[in-house]
Order: structure tokens, then sequence, then C-alpha cells
């Protein structure tokens, strides 16, 4: 029952929760960014990050660093915190932290079966794919010439199973079906996170809710966004959107209509959360559209850790790490290319 | 004399009026212990598990929140006390004299004050390990909330004492016949 969980939630999640309210506190802070944005080199980065919890990770690479190494121990870190908080979860928080990796296998079968299509080696691609997306069958994938085939042989055995059953067809694998396999996918992932949360009730219900139906109208507005100008028929992309967040039904309706971005921010303007989004940019632009998002995001995330007793602050930590291993990936890229210039185009404050 | 509140000899109030006082009060004084150490065990376990969880990154938590743990459990001390005098209450009475209505009084008041105690005790147990778990989570993230959330938890702990207060008035004046007549 909503607003009793303080009674009972201790019992199994309070001390997980104390956890990742700690490694919240760890979470690059704005004075942190402005130290990283004055770096001349990468190894500057590495310096300004050992003084933070990153350190143990960077100390012992060598010397002519990479921006891809920096992200990938970054990502480690996060790997190994989300492994210790998994290992220690019971049911159903242990369920829940599980639901959380099912959006990076998506991308990570989506990955290799591109670069499949595209000829890459199945070891270069392993080694690009996000380790919190990682299943045993993954390097499978790569042998699977239809859609069909890569459900039978590689993914009717991993969680990702029940979401297929929209987008099983004999039709071989080109960009434009990968593409829509992907937002298939995601969709019924995203529907079934919910239903979850919503079995879950009480202030997980709540609050994942907002989160969830966020990140689908999110989904909605790229989707739309994306596939104007393409083959994509409407009622194609009408089924690509999932079936809740505040865009359901109606305004799914006039995004499927739309051909050109105006159009898409008249249909978005009549909601009050998203117009706050849509009045940022102006007409025209839709560069700046992502990054309006992901600060809307940042925002809601750390709105999460105001309540006590519930399981979004696990999600929401994991989002915020994400956004700061993105952030990291934009400075180390400006450095790097020495287009310092640029760097506050697309970092996100958390704090 | 037996059976003179009610005049039918069936009803549920002949029933009620003919139960033992010396039950009441046996009951009295285990709710008054048994529930004041399970709201101060309610309040303990709540408060120590997000303690111990935020005193892996700030392990300079540890020593002043243990406040909020002894705080709880003072909340089973007052159960244990309250009981204690509770079961100094208690007297025999000659067999005559069991239904007297000056018996039932003196049970009804220990049982009525073992009740009090009890349930007011795992309230403010249970009040004071929720404010405590969410101090201990603060204070991890900024050590200046710390006294200022400790205020709130005194006023939880006042209502655990309101409890014993009202509850040894009552038994104060739970006096036992002493003679047949």
């Amino acid at each position: 029952m909503y607003g009793f969980e303080a009674l009972t939630f201790n019992i199994h999640g309070g001390y997980l929760e104390a956890i990742v309210r700690g490694h919240r506190a760890s979470l690059l802070t704005a004075s942190d960014y402005n130290n990283l944005c004055q770096c001349e080199t990468l190894d500057d980065i590495k310096m300004h990050l050992s003084a933070t919890e990153y350190g143990p990770y960077l100390q012992n690479e060598p010397s002519p660093l990479h921006t891809t190494t920096i992200v990938e121990k970054c990502t480690l870190k996060l790997v190994d915190e989300y492994k210790s908080m998994l290992c220690q979860a019971t049911e159903p928080l242990s369920t829940f932290l599980e639901y959380i990796r099912y959006g990076h296998m998506i991308d990570n079968v989506v990955l290799i079966v591109t670069g499949t299509l595209h000829e890459r080696d199945v070891q270069e691609l392993l080694e690009k794919c996000h380790p919190l997306g990682m299943f045993d069958s993954i390097a499978t994938l790569a042998v699977a010439q239809n859609m069909r085939e890569l459900y039978r042989l590689v993914l009717v055995d991993t969680p990702l199973a029940p979401y297929f059953s929209e987008c099983i067809s004999s039709e071989d694998l080109d960009d434009m079906n990968i593409e829509i396999m992907r937002n298939t996918l995601y969709k019924a992932y995203l529907e079934d996170f919910y239903r979850f949360c919503q079995k879950l009730g009480g202030a997980t219900a709540e609050i994942m809710s907002d989160l969830l139906s966020f990140e689908a109208d999110r989904r909605v507005v790229n989707i739309t966004i994306n596939s104007i100008g393409t083959e994509l028929t409407r009622d194609d992309r009408r089924k690509l959107y999932s079936n809740f967040g505040l865009l359901y039904p109606y305004g799914h309706e006039e995004l499927a209509i739309c051909e050109d971005i105006d159009q898409v921010r008249a249909a978005m303007e009549k909601y009050p959360p998203y117009q706050s989004i849509f009045s940022k940019l102006s007409y025209g632009e839709s560069q700046m559209l992502d990054k309006a998002f992901y600060e809307e995001e940042v925002k809601r995330l750390c709105l999460t850790f105001e309540q006590q007793f519930h399981y979004a602050v696990f999600f929401a930590y994991m989002r915020l790490r994400e956004q700061e291993i993105r952030n990291l990936m934009w400075i180390s890229e400006c450095v790097g290319q020495n287009q310092k210039s640029r760097v506050h185009d697309s970092v996100v404050f958390i704090f | 004399m037996s059976g003179s509140v009610a005049g039918d000899q069936a009803t549920w109030s002949h029933a009620l009026v003919n139960i033992s006082p010396y039950t009441f009060s046996a009951i009295g004084i285990a709710v008054a212990i048994g529930v004041s150490v399970l709201g101060a065990a309610w309040g303990i376990y709540i408060t120590g598990s997000s303690l111990i969880g935020a005193a892996i990154k700030a392990p300079r938590i540890t020593s002043k929140n243990l406040i909020s743990v002894i705080f709880c459990e003072a909340v089973a001390i007052y159960g244990v006390i309250v009981a204690i005098i509770l079961q100094t209450k208690l007297e025999s009475v000659p067999k005559s004299q069991i239904y007297a209505p000056e018996s039932l009084r003196a049970g009804y008041a220990i049982f009525a004050s073992g009740i009090i105690v009890g349930f007011a005790n795992l309230v403010c147990g249970l009040c004071v390990g929720i404010i405590g778990s969410s101090c201990a989570l603060s204070d991890a993230q900024n050590s200046s909330l710390f006294v200022k959330i400790l205020v709130i938890e005194i006023f939880g702990s006042a209502l655990g004492l309101f409890g014993v207060i009202v509850g040894i008035i009552m038994s104060a004046q739970a006096s036992w016949p002493s003679k047949a007549g």
C-alpha cells in the first residue's frame, strides 16, 4: 500500500538502498566538470579523474591514453558496482536490477547483427559491446541470416525471448529491418518493465511509471524525427510507439502523421512538460533536442532520490552514471581533438 | 457476587464480567513488555540496515548515529520498567472477592495500563526507527543535517514517554480489595 513502505522495505532493501545512495554521492559535480574541461591533454584528464572514485580503475593505464580506454574503464567501474549490488539483492529487487540491463542487451544484439551485415570481424564487435548487456551465446549472433534464425539459434534462451513475438519474420536482415527490430524489441521491453513496476506497487510503481513514461515519449519523438523522409510508412511508425506514456494515445496519432520538425514541435507543445523542452530550441533546429532531453531526464532522475524506500533509486543511479560516462566521453573527445570550444555543447551537469 | 452487573445469564456482558481479573492483568503485563519490544526491534532494524549500508561510503557517521538505535532501545526499556511495576501491583484476593467490582476495576486498570504502554511504545519505536534511517542517509551526504534531524527524533521518542506516564498513573490506582466482606 502506498505510504507504508517504510515499515517493511528495510528488511530486504535497506542495506542496498543505503549503498546506492553512497554511490550517488560520488557522482562528479559541476566543479569536477569545470576542472576537466580546462584540461589540455588526456593525461591531464586521467590525473583529475584519479582524485575521484575512478582513480583505481585508471591508474594502471599506460601513458598514451585513448578516449575509448577512459570510457571503457569508467564503464567497468559501473559494471562492478552493478554486479556487487545484484549479487546481494533478493527478489523482487534482483529482477528489477536485471530489467535494467535488458536495454543494453538489445543494443548489443543490434550492434553485432549490424556489424555482421557490414562484414566486420566478430571479435572486434564483441569488444565494442556494452559489458552490462553481455550474455553467453552472444557470439553466435553473427551466424544468423534472418530474424527467425536469430530467434531460434540464440535469443530463445535469453531473457529477450518474450520480446520477439512481434518481430519474427523470415525477411532478411538489412539496415532498415534491423532498426525496426531494435525499436520493436525496445518497445516490448519498456512495456514489460512498466507492467512489472506496476505490479510492485507503492512508491516504486509511481516513480518508475513517471521515468518510464518519459523514456517512452522520448523514444516516440526520436523515432518520429528519424523516420521523417525515410520509407517507413505511417502505420509502421505508429506500431513502433509504446502503449503508455503522456503522449499515448492522442499524441501518437498526431506524431504518426508528422512530416517535418515543425509539425512535431506543434504536436508536442500541447503537453506542458514537453513544451518547456521544445521552447529551448529555435525554429527548425533539432541538434540541441538530444541535449534538452538529456537535461530533462537528469532532472527527473535526481528527483527520485528525494524519496526513500523504493527501487527507482537504483534505476536512476545507473542512468546518471551512464550520463556521466557520456559526459566524460564527450570531454575526452573534445580535448583529444583540440576542440575545447565545443566542450560545453553536450555536457549535462548532474549537480 | 457474580452476575450482578447484567440480568440474563447468557449475554456477552455476563461472559466478559466473569473473566477473572487476573487474566486481564496478566495479558496487560504481557502486552506491555511484548509489544514494546516489538516496536523497539522494528525500529532498530529499520535504522540499523540503513546505517550499515551508508557507513560503507561514509564511516564517520557510525558513532553519532548510534543515538537513533539508543532511542529505539529506550522504548524497550520503558516496556520492561512498566511491566515490572505492573507485576508488583498484582495481589491475591480472597476467593469470594475475585468478582467484586473493586477487583474487576484493579484488573482492568492493569490491563489498560499494559495496552497503553505497549502500543504507545510500538508506534514510538517505529517512528524513531524510520527517522533514524533517514537521518543516517542524510548525515552520510551532508553532516550538518544530523543535529537538525536529531531534534525530530527527540520529539518522536517523547511519544513513548507519554504512554509510560499515563500507564503508570493508571496502574497507581489499581487497588485490590483487602478482606472479605
